[in-house]
């Protein structure tokens, strides 16, 4: 599709501040070709109420995206992330309806606030967890975050034996009331979840470029012997990626039982899948060291726009899925085929000057 | 570059290959021939380009521009299959076997005897790999795992690999580095009987006395280039030498006659254990005064590198106290050391020292950026002047510093490197080869670098297998051999002699031929 327009860099002399800058456009690019295309192909999609739909449903990938990027730049990946939102729901709705039992002949119930903050905790020490077992047991990502998703899930059936904790409205006697405003309210106009994406990313965004906790994580993953021997605490750097993982997952956790005053022990499901597509598609290489947060945020919208626009084109679910492994596919392949002609560039540079 | 092979046929010429990396120019324009019932012998200071030439003719790596010829027709390997195909066996200098089978299927992986659909013939396999190792006069049994063996015995079924693909012509990469004298003489032997077979043999080694006494033709390598070419018979040991290091080639900076400070580092009774018993480090103790060069030589493996590991505080497992300026250090890991004063300019450049695919820029501030931060906010115009700085005071080619680092030259990353560490104001820099792999004019600025850094009052420990380098360059000379420090010379006293034999000490048949070493 379009990104494949601007793969084509100039084969002759090196410009590397042009070069760069048509890498960064890339997925820019995209997003103008689906928005574009709907606008013309669906009817309505334009409109001002449509557009802040697609963004409330973008909104809640791009948050799990946020910390799934770190986590690959890192050179890792957590599956794990899809079960902490349908974990962390569960606790969210916990809290509310039963409180916690003390066994002492009294429960505790908490105000919406602690309960969020709760909630947070819970998913920042599940990424704890998953940075623990992958710095000071060396179990690899993958295998390490996959066990982690298999035994979140089963907690969260565990918690309720399977059933949904519904009606989370709260009760004035124990001044637990407000919940759903996490899911349906506004500020300024804009939902809360938009907020929440608005916030976190530029917080993601400034800490990316901006410090030095920035650099160490594209340092690991760039080279991690490297960034060990220049100084950085290697495994604090894993640790506290995966911990800001574990923690965006729980706040998505708690925008969707809000939005549905319920929560349902397997929500979440494949969640994981969907931010991994999201973190590629915005330029971020798998193999660690490259990729953005802009990226990342712009990649969830492509996702989000071709899905929704689809289905008001009126197509099949079933071909919207296929079309979205296709547009993934697509933009690693293009991403690889622009990575070659660049070394390729490079290489001959380096020829001809010696 | 050619000569006249005195009758014997010419199996394969190379014609003017170029192979570049990223960041480095291994080979320029060689031409190399491998002349068909002789040994042609390949030499080079580390670095030189031989293993990389040697792939190319064995098809492992791709050339970038240039000719390979065989039998007057050009050809092209586009893998190892293709030049295995047209008879060219190797031997590699790291061993290229999988410890997870047996001897004898290592020997005939990717060529497994089969039986048609009954799989492959496990037996046959096995007695013709018992034939193949009688002739390298060994008993080892086809069927052990090749993991089990002492390397010495891995490095022969590497051999008998390489016999059994019937080569016309043989690459052997250091062949003889871990294999006992009784081995080497059974392996020059059947590099004789090989010779009388018409088999061209390509052979490398950091022996030179070894060299003389097999080679018939002889081919220096220097900085990626072919710099000299005769028959063994007309050349000795000194000319090669002589060859190898370039004579004028290099510009060391004379000692500028500053004095030293007191001292500025101490190591004690450091030790680092190996897995298999015995120690990597081995009780090292060793001191530097403030404007000092201390030269650390030795042969491959004697444990320099490690040395400088702990005390940069790589191994958890090691033992030893250091002291910065009569101050103990406490400090378990790396950051903290780096914290007290400590940089190390590590070995490998391309896995330990840079970030390829950062900037050059970020790449230099990595292990200082705390000092372009208020609070955690880097401070951009800040880090800008600093890399600006860095890149005039040792003048670096980097007119972007925001371009990847892998896209300079291998001199140029190297002085990003030493930029990164001396950003952390160190006491103490550590640079372990600092002069591998780089073109003559960034040697000849590292070493002013050097030099400046010490008159400016640092203390200089640096690792180099280059004797002429750690001859010119350090105020004192530490020399290495089997993880002890075997002996130290004033500047004064020492001679090549001397430290050549003080860096064999304890290496069985090293000591034998004391010129061989590591030059």
């Amino acid at each position: 599709m379009s990104a494949s327009v601007t793969a084509r860099r100039p084969s002759g002399g090196f410009n590397g501040s042009i070069g760069l800058q048509l890498l960064k456009l890339r997925t820019f690019i995209a997003l103008f070709a689906v928005v574009i295309f709907f606008g013309i192909a669906a009817p309505n999609f334009a409109s001002a109420a449509n557009v802040i739909l697609i963004s409330k449903q973008v909104a809640i990938n791009a948050i799990l995206s946020l910390g799934m990027t770190f986590v690959i730049i890192t050179g890792g990946i957590d599956l794990s992330i899809g079960s902490v939102v349908g974990l962390s729901g569960m606790v969210a709705g916990g809290l509310i309806l039963h409180g916690i039992d003390t066994g002492l002949g009294y429960t505790i119930y908490f105000n919406v606030v602690e309960t969020c903050v709760i909630t947070l905790i819970i998913g920042v020490l599940i990424g704890a967890i998953n940075g623990w077992l992958i710095t000071k047991l060396n179990v690899a990502p993958f295998i390490a975050t996959l066990g982690v998703l298999y035994v979140a899930r089963g907690a969260a059936l565990l918690s309720s034996n399977g059933d949904t904790f519904s009606n989370l409205v709260g009760r004035p006697e124990l001044g637990n009331q407000g919940f759903p405003f996490l899911g349906a309210g506004t500020i300024l106009g804009l939902p809360v979840v938009i907020w929440g994406m608005i916030v976190l990313g530029l917080i993601a965004a400034y800490a990316a470029t901006r410090t030095p906790l920035g650099r160490h994580i594209y340092a690991v993953g760039g080279n991690e012997r490297a960034a060990g021997l220049s100084g950085i605490r290697v495994n604090r750097v894993k640790m506290i990626v995966y911990m800001f993982s574990g923690f965006c997952a729980a706040a998505v956790g708690l925008v969707i039982s809000s939005q549905l005053v319920a929560a349902q022990p397997a929500t979440g499901e494949s969640f994981e899948l969907t931010a991994i597509a999201a973190v590629v598609l915005g330029g971020t290489s798998m193999s660690g060291g490259r990729g953005t947060i802009g990226g990342t945020i712009i990649g969830a919208f492509v996702i989000g726009i071709l899905s929704e626009g689809l289905v008001m084109m009126g197509v099949s679910t079933f071909w919207q899925i296929v079309v979205k492994g296709l547009v993934i596919i697509l933009a690693v392949v293009v991403d690889q085929a622009q990575r070659r002609l660049q070394q390729r560039v490079v290489l001959t540079q380096v020829a001809k000057a010696a | 570059m050619s000569m006249d092979p005195g009758g014997l046929p010419i199996l394969l010429s190379v014609d003017r290959v170029t192979k570049a990396y990223p960041g480095m120019q291994a080979l320029t324009e060689v031409s190399f021939d491998v002349v068909g019932g002789a040994v042609n012998v390949l030499v080079g200071e580390n670095g030189a380009g031989k293993s990389t030439l040697m792939k190319v003719i064995a098809g492992v790596v791709l050339p970038t521009s240039g000719r390979i010829r065989m039998d007057g027709k050009e050809v092209t390997f586009a893998s190892r299959d293709d030049a295995i195909a047209q008879g060219i066996g190797m031997v590699f200098q790291e061993l290229n076997l999988f410890p997870n089978l047996s001897v004898a299927e290592n020997i005939f992986i990717s060529r497994e005897v089969t039986r048609g659909i009954a799989g492959i013939d496990k037996r046959e396999q096995e007695r013709r790999a018992r034939t193949y190792l009688q002739q390298l006069e060994t008993d080892i049994d086809p069927a052990t795992l090749v993991g089990d063996l002492p390397i010495g015995e891995q490095q022969i079924v590497e051999i008998a690999k390489a016999l059994a693909q019937d080569a016309r012509i043989l690459i052997m990469d250091e062949p003889t580095s871990a294999l006992s004298s009784a081995e080497t003489e059974v392996l020059f032997r059947v590099i004789g009987e090989l010779k009388t077979h018409g088999v061209g043999i390509v052979y490398i080694s950091h022996r030179l006395e070894e060299l003389v006494r097999i080679g018939n033709f002889v081919t220096i390598m220097r900085d990626g280039r072919v710099t000299g070419r005769e028959r063994m018979a007309n050349v000795d040991v000194s000319w090669i030498i002589r060859q190898m290091i370039g004579g004028d080639a290099k510009d060391f900076p004379k000692p500028d006659g500053h004095s030293f400070g007191t001292e500025v580092f101490r190591a004690e009774d450091v030790t680092l254990p190996r897995v298999s018993g015995g120690y990597k480090v081995d009780h090292v103790s060793l001191s530097v005064r403030s404007g000092e060069i201390v030269g650390i030589y030795g042969l491959m493996g004697a444990g320099r590198s490690e040395f400088f590991e702990c005390i940069m505080g790589r191994h958890p497992h090691s033992n030893g106290r250091y002291f910065i300026e009569g101050k103990a250090v406490r400090e378990r890991d790396v950051t903290g050391r780096i914290r007290r004063g400590l940089a190390l300019i590590p070995e490998d450049r391309q896995r330990e020292g840079v970030v390829p695919i950062l900037s050059i820029g970020t790449n230099m501030t990595l292990a200082s950026i705390g000092r372009f931060c208020s609070l955690f906010h880097i401070r951009p115009d800040r880090e800008r002047a600093a890399i600006a700085a860095s890149v005039r005071d040792l003048s670096i080619k980097a007119p972007y510093p925001d371009l990847p680092v892998s896209s300079m030259s291998g001199g140029n990353q190297q002085k990003v490197v030493i930029a990164k560490a001396l950003m952390t104001n160190p006491k103490v820099l550590l640079m372990d080869e600092p002069s591998r792999g780089i073109d003559v004019g960034a040697k000849a600025d590292v070493f002013r670098t050097m030099r400046r850094l010490a008159a400016d009052g640092l203390g200089i420990l640096f690792v180099t297998s280059d004797l002429e380098e750690v001859m010119a360059l350090s105020d004192r000379i530490a020399v290495m051999s089997n993880g002890r420090i075997t002996q130290i010379f004033e500047r004064e006293d020492a001679t090549a002699d001397a430290v050549i034999a003080a860096s064999a000490i304890g290496h069985g048949h090293t000591t034998a031929s004391s010129k061989s070493a590591n030059l």
